[in-house]
C-alpha cells in the first residue's frame, strides 16, 4: 500500500443559515490511503478539536452508501469524482500527495444551508408525503401472491425503488431540478399493480409541491443521472413526464387533492 | 417491584389470539383524544407511527437525522423471515417459533417468540401491499432464499438491500399520516429525557439539533424505538450516530435495562485498517457457503504475511489451518455465527491473524472459482465482492478476502412485558432497543420481522389497552414535572460544554471500545471482566475531568451531541459488564471461559441462568439492583447446541 499523504482542502464554512459564509483552508496532514473521505474529514476535525476550534459539520450516518445522509459537492462533483458510489464510499487512494481538494455543500435554493457541508432537505421529505405512497391501512390486506408481477417488472421497479434521497442530483443540475428524485417513486410505484389506483393523482401530486418548493425544471442535461450513486436513470423522467401529461390530458378527473383516500 | 411478564395462559398457539380478545379497546371515537410520542423512526417506530395514526391517535415522531427513511434499519442486506411456507418445503408458524428459540439458545419467551413467528406472515403482506419490491420468479411469485439457522427457505429479500425497502415502506405509511395531519414529524431532534408524573410516562424533553433548543413534549403514552447500542464498542456495523441515549436516560428514570450484555458479533466483516476506521463493514453471511475459512498454520508464515514478505498465495496447502473444517467437520464453514467469530479471534488470538494487523483471517474463494468458474461466483457474489474491492482496493477474485468479526446487533435493551411496556407504567419499547425476541442470539433476518411485527401488528393492539385504562384527560407540559426535568436536561447539557479539557470524545469512545471489545466482546472471563469494570469506572471519571466540548448549545453542535452519547455508552458499558460477570455460563453469542465442556465448546447452564437479568438503576454511581424473571418453557426441551 502507498504511503500517507498530504493534502490541501478548501472547506465551505457557514455558521447558520441566515450568516454569510466563505471558504477557509486547512491542511489534511498524514493521511492513509485506506481512510475513506469522512475519515479523512474526522482526522482533521479530531485535530480542530483539541485546538478547541470549531470542526467542520457535515451529515453522516451509516457510512455504507445507503443512508443518504452524507452530500458532500467535492471538486466540482456531488459525490466527489466516482461514478455511482456516494461520499462515504470514497477512498482516499482516490486522490494524490499534494493535491488540494475543494468542499462545498449542495448549493440549492431549496435546500437552505443548515451548518457547514450540511443542508435542509426536507423538501424531498415533502414531496414524498404528497403522494408518495399506496393509500392502504395496516391490516386487511390480501396475501402476498395474490397478485403475480412478471418478474421484469418487480425488477424495474426496484431500481427505481433504490434512490436514497441524497439530492445529489439536484446539486449536479444547473437548473437544481427534483425531477430524477420525484420520478424514482412515481415510476416504481406506477409500474406496480399496487400503485395503479392512485398514479395519476399521485404524479400530479407530487409534481405540484415539487414545484411548490422551488426547484428548477428539467432542461434534458442529464448530469442528475450521471452524478446519481444509484445509477437512476433519465427512464424514470420519461415515465414521470407521459404519466403527468395523460392525467393533465385525459384523466383531469383524477386531479383532486391527493388526499390519501381517508 | 415484581417483573410480570403478563404472559397469557393458555395453550402457545392460542396465547396472542385469547389476549388481543382480553384487551381492552379504546373507543373509535376517542382515540383523537389521546396522543402519542413515538420516538424513532426506523422499521418499529415509523410503522407503529402510522398504524397508530391509521387508528386515529394523535402522534407526534422523533428522529435525530434529518429525513425519518435515514433510521438505520436502511442498512440492514440480507432478508426478513416469514413463515409463509410458499416454499412447500415444510415451514410453519411453529417451526419458525422452534429455530428462533432455538437459536436464542432458549434464553427468550416461549410466548412472545410465537407471536412474533405467528404475525410474521401479516407483515409480507402488509409490506407487498405499499409496493415494497420483494425478489420475485419468473412466474411472477415471491422468491425466497435460506438463511443460517433453519433448514427450510424463508427469508424473503430485496437483492442486497432488504432493510431499505421495508424501511421506505414504513416510511410512505407515515408520509401519508404527516399528510394527513395525523402525524406531527420533528426530524433533527434529540430525545434527552423521559418525563414521568406521579410514577406514569407523561412526556419527553427533547433539543432542537438545529437551534439547541430544549423541548417538552406531552403524552398519553410514550414509545421508544430508537435503535440498538452496538456503538458501545466504538467500531461496528452500525450507523455512526445509532445510539443508547434514548433507552439509557429512560433507564436512569426507572426502566429497567434487560440483559445488557448479550451482544452479536458477526463473523464477516472487513477488519480494520487502522486508527483512524470509523466503522465497519458487514460481508453478507451467505459468503460463507463457497468461501473457505483458514489461517497460516505457524507464526512464522502469519508473521511473514502480516508484512507483506509473502502473498497468501505462497502458503502452500499443506500449511494452511482450514480451522473450522478441522474442528466441526459435519458444519464446516457453516457453523453458527458465534462458533465462527470465536474461532477466528482465537487464531488471531495466538498469533495466526494475516494482515497488517494480524486480526484477521481468509475467506478464500480460489476453490469455488475453480469448481464453478469465475462467472458463477460473480453472478452469486459479485456486488459483496465489488464492495470489498471498493473498501480494501484487493480484488477477492485474485487472493482470499481478510474478515474479522465484528459487532452487528445487540440482543439486550430495556426491559418489557408481553405488551412491549417496560416497567414503567406508560413507556413502551419497540425493535432493537428492547430485549424480548431473540434471548442470547439472534437469528438471521429476525430482526427485521420483529421490528415491524412489534410496529404493525403488536402495539396497535396493546397500547389500547393502557390508554382505555387510564382514560383520555387532557395531557399538557404544565405540570412541574416537565420544567424539572427539562432544567436537569440543560443542567447537564452544560456540564458538558463546560468540559474544556486535552483529549477528545472520540478518543474517550474509541477507548471504551477497546475495553469492550477486549473484556466484554465474545471470550469474558471474571477476572477480564473485573478488570474491565474498574477501567471503564477509571475512564468515566477522566471523561468528566479530561474530555473537550466545543461550541455552545444555541448553534448546531455535533460535539455536544457526541459528548452525551458518549458519556452514557460509559455507563453503559460498565452495566454490561456487571452483567457478563453475573452470568457464569456461556450462552448464545458470548462464552465464559470459565464454563465449557471437555471440547472447548460452549456449556450453558439452565439449572441456574435460564432467566431474563432486569437491571434496576438505584443512583448515580451505585451499583445497579438486579431482578430475574424466570424463562418457562412448556413446549420445548432445553437441548445442548452441538456442531461438530
Ligand atoms: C449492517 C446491518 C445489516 C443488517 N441486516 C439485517 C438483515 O438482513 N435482517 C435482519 O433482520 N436484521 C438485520 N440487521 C439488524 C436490523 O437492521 C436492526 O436491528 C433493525 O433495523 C433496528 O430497527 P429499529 O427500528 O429498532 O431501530 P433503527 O432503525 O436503528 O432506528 C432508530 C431510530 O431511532 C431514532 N433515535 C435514536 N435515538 C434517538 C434519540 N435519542 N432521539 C430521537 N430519535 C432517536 C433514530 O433517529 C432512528 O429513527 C442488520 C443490521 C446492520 C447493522
Ligand atoms: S435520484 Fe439519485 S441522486 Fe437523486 S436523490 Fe435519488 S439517489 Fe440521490
Ligand atoms: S453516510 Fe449514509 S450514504 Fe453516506
Amino acid at each position: 500500500m502507498s504511503g500517507h499523504m498530504n493534502l490541501t482542502l478548501k472547506v465551505w464554512r457557514q455558521k447558520n443559515t441566515q450568516t454569510p459564509g466563505k471558504f477557509v483552508t486547512y491542511k489534511a496532514e498524514n493521511i492513509s490511503p485506506d481512510m475513506s473521505f469522512l475519515e479523512m474529514l474526522d482526522v482533521v476535525n479530531e485535530s480542530l478539536t483539541r485546538k478547541n476550534e470549531e470542526p467542520i459539520y457535515f451529515d453522516h450516518d451509516c457510512r455504507e452508501g445507503i443512508c443518504g445522509s452524507c452530500s458532500l459537492y467535492i471538486n466540482g462533483h456531488p459525490h466527489g469524482p466516482k461514478k455511482a458510489i456516494t461520499t462515504c464510499q470514497l477512498h482516499m487512494r482516490t486522490f494524490s500527495d499534494g493535491e488540494t481538494i475543494t468542499i462545498e455543500p449542495w448549493r440549492s435554493a431549496a435546500f437552505p444551508i443548515v451548518k457547514d457541508l450540511a443542508t435542509d432537505r426536507s423538501a424531498f421529505d415533502r414531496i414524498q408525503q404528497a403522494g408518495g405512497y399506496v393509500s392502504i391501512n395496516t391490516g386487511g390486506v390480501p396475501d402476498a401472491n395474490v397478485i403475480p408481477i412478471p418478474k421484469v417488472i418487480a425488477d424495474e421497479a426496484f431500481n427505481s425503488a433504490t434512490c436514497i434521497g441524497c439530492g445529489a442530483c439536484v446539486a449536479a443540475c444547473k437548473n437544481a431540478s427534483a425531477m430524477l428524485f420525484t420520478s424514482a417513486k412515481i415510476t416504481q410505484l406506477g409500474l406496480l399493480p399496487q400503485g395503479q389506483p392512485e398514479r395519476y393523482s399521485r404524479v400530479q401530486a407530487m409534481v405540484a409541491q415539487m414545484d411548490q418548493e422551488g426547484f428548477g425544471n428539467c432542461t434534458n442535461t442529464g448530469a442528475c443521472e450521471a452524478e446519481c450513486p444509484k445509477e437512476i436513470t433519465l427512464n424514470n423522467i420519461a415515465f414521470m413526464n407521459n404519466d403527468f401529461f395523460s392525467a393533465k390530458l385525459f384523466r383531469e378527473e383524477h386531479a383532486h387533492d391527493h388526499t390519501g383516500g381517508e | 417491584m415484581s417483573l410480570d411478564a403478563k404472559i397469557p395462559q393458555g395453550p402457545l398457539a392460542e396465547k396472542w389470539s385469547k389476549h388481543k380478545f382480553n384487551l381492552k379497546l379504546v373507543n373509535p371515537s376517542n382515540k383523537r383524544k389521546y396522543d402519542i410520542i413515538v420516538v424513532g423512526t426506523g422499521l418499529a417506530g415509523a410503522s407503529a407511527a402510522a398504524s397508530l395514526a391509521e387508528l386515529g391517535y394523535n402522534v407526534k415522531s422523533f428522529c435525530f437525522q434529518d429525513s425519518p427513511r435515514r433510521a438505520h434499519s436502511i442498512a440492514a442486506q440480507g432478508g426478513i423471515n416469514a413463515a409463509k411456507n410458499y416454499q412447500n418445503d415444510g415451514d410453519s408458524v411453529y417451526r419458525l417459533f422452534y429455530d428462533t428459540i432455538k437459536g436464542g439458545d432458549y434464553r427468550a419467551r416461549e410466548g412472545n417468540v410465537y407471536r412474533l413467528a405467528e404475525v410474521s406472515v401479516n407483515i409480507i403482506d402488509q409490506c407487498v401491499a405499499q409496493g415494497v419490491p420483494f425478489a420475485r420468479e419468473y412466474g411472477g411469485l415471491l422468491d425466497n432464499r435460506s438463511f443460517g439457522g433453519s433448514q427450510v427457505s424463508r427469508t424473503f429479500y430485496a437483492r442486497g438491500q432488504t432493510g431499505q425497502q421495508l424501511l421506505l415502506g414504513a416510511y410512505s405509511a407515515l408520509n401519508r399520516q404527516i399528510h394527513l395531519g395525523k402525524v406531527k414529524m420533528y426530524t433533527r431532534t434529540e430525545m434527552l429525557d423521559v418525563v414521568v408524573v406521579d410514577g406514569h410516562a407523561k412526556g419527553i424533553v427533547t433539543r432542537n439539533l438545529k437551534t439547541g433548543e430544549i423541548e417538552t413534549h406531552a403524552g398519553h403514552a410514550v414509545l421508544l424505538a430508537t435503535g440498538g447500542y452496538g456503538n458501545v464498542f466504538y467500531l461496528s456495523t452500525n450507523a455512526i450516530g445509532s445510539n443508547v441515549t434514548a433507552a439509557w436516560r429512560a433507564h436512569k428514570r426507572g426502566a429497567y435495562f434487560a440483559n445488557p450484555c448479550y451482544t452479536q458479533i458477526h463473523p464477516t466483516c472487513i477488519p480494520v485498517t487502522g486508527d483512524h476506521q470509523s466503522k465497519l463493514t458487514l460481508m453478507s453471511e451467505s459468503l460463507r457457503n463457497d468461501g473457505r475459512v483458514w489461517a497460516p498454520k505457524t507464526v512464522e508464515t502469519a508473521q511473514k504475511l502480516q508484512k507483506k514478505e509473502i502473498a497468501a498465495s505462497d502458503v502452500k496447502e499443506e500449511d494452511r489451518d482450514y480451522f473450522l473444517e478441522r474442528k466441526y467437520p459435519s458444519f464446516g464453514n457453516l457453523v453458527p455465527r458465534d462458533v465462527a467469530s470465536r474461532n477466528a479471534k482465537e487464531m488471531s488470538d495466538e498469533g495466526k491473524g494475516v494482515g497488517t494487523t494480524g486480526l484477521a483471517v481468509y475467506l478464500d474463494f480460489a476453490e469455488a472459482i475453480q469448481r464453478l468458474g469465475e462467472d458463477t461466483v460473480r453472478a452469486k457474489y459479485g456486488n459483496l465482492f465489488d464492495m470489498y474491492l471498493q473498501i480494501t482496493d484487493e480484488n477477492p477474485y485474485k487472493q482470499p478476502m481478510r474478515i474479522y468479526p465484528a459487532v452487528h446487533y445487540t440482543m439486550g435493551g430495556l426491559w418489557v412485558d408481553y405488551n412491549l411496556s417496560t416497567n414503567l407504567p406508560g413507556l413502551y419499547a419497540m425493535g432493537e432497543c428492547n430485549f424480548s425476541d431473540h434471548g442470547a442470539n439472534r437469528l438471521g433476518a429476525s430482526a427485521l420481522m420483529q421490528g415491524l411485527s412489534d410496529g404493525y401488528f403488536v402495539i396497535p393492539y396493546t397500547l389500547g389497552d393502557y390508554l382505555a385504562t387510564i382514560g383520555p384527560k387532557k395531557v399538557d407540559t404544565s405540570h412541574p414535572a416537565f420544567e424539572q426535568t427539562k432544567q436537569d436536561v440543560i443542567a447537564y447539557n452544560n456540564k458538558l460544554l463546560s468540559l474544556k479539557g486535552n483529549k477528545t470524545v472520540v478518543e474517550y469512545h474509541r477507548e471504551l471500545g477497546h475495553i469492550m471489545w477486549e473484556y466484554c466482546g465474545m471470550a469474558r472471563t471474571e477476572e477480564g471482566l473485573t478488570k474491565a469494570k474498574a477501567l471503564i469506572k477509571e475512564l468515566k471519571a477522566d471523561f468528566w475531568k479530561n474530555a473537550i466540548v466545543t461550541g455552545e448549545n444555541e448553534e448546531v453542535n455535533a460535539a455536544l451531541e457526541r459528548a452525551g452519547r458518549v458519556a452514557d455508552f460509559i455507563e453503559l458499558g460498565e452495566l454490561m459488564v456487571t452483567d457478563a460477570l453475573t452470568r457464569r455460563e456461556s450462552c448464545g453469542g458470548h462464552f465464559r471461559l470459565e464454563s465449557q465442556t471437555e471440547e472447548g465448546e460452549a456449556l450453558r447452564d439452565d439449572e441456574n441462568f435460564a432467566f431474563v437479568s432486569a437491571w434496576e438503576f438505584t443512583g448515580e454511581n451505585e451499583e445497579e439492583v438486579l431482578h430475574k424473571e424466570e424463562l418457562i418453557f412448556e413446549n420445548v426441551k432445553l437441548t445442548q447446541r452441538s456442531y461438530k
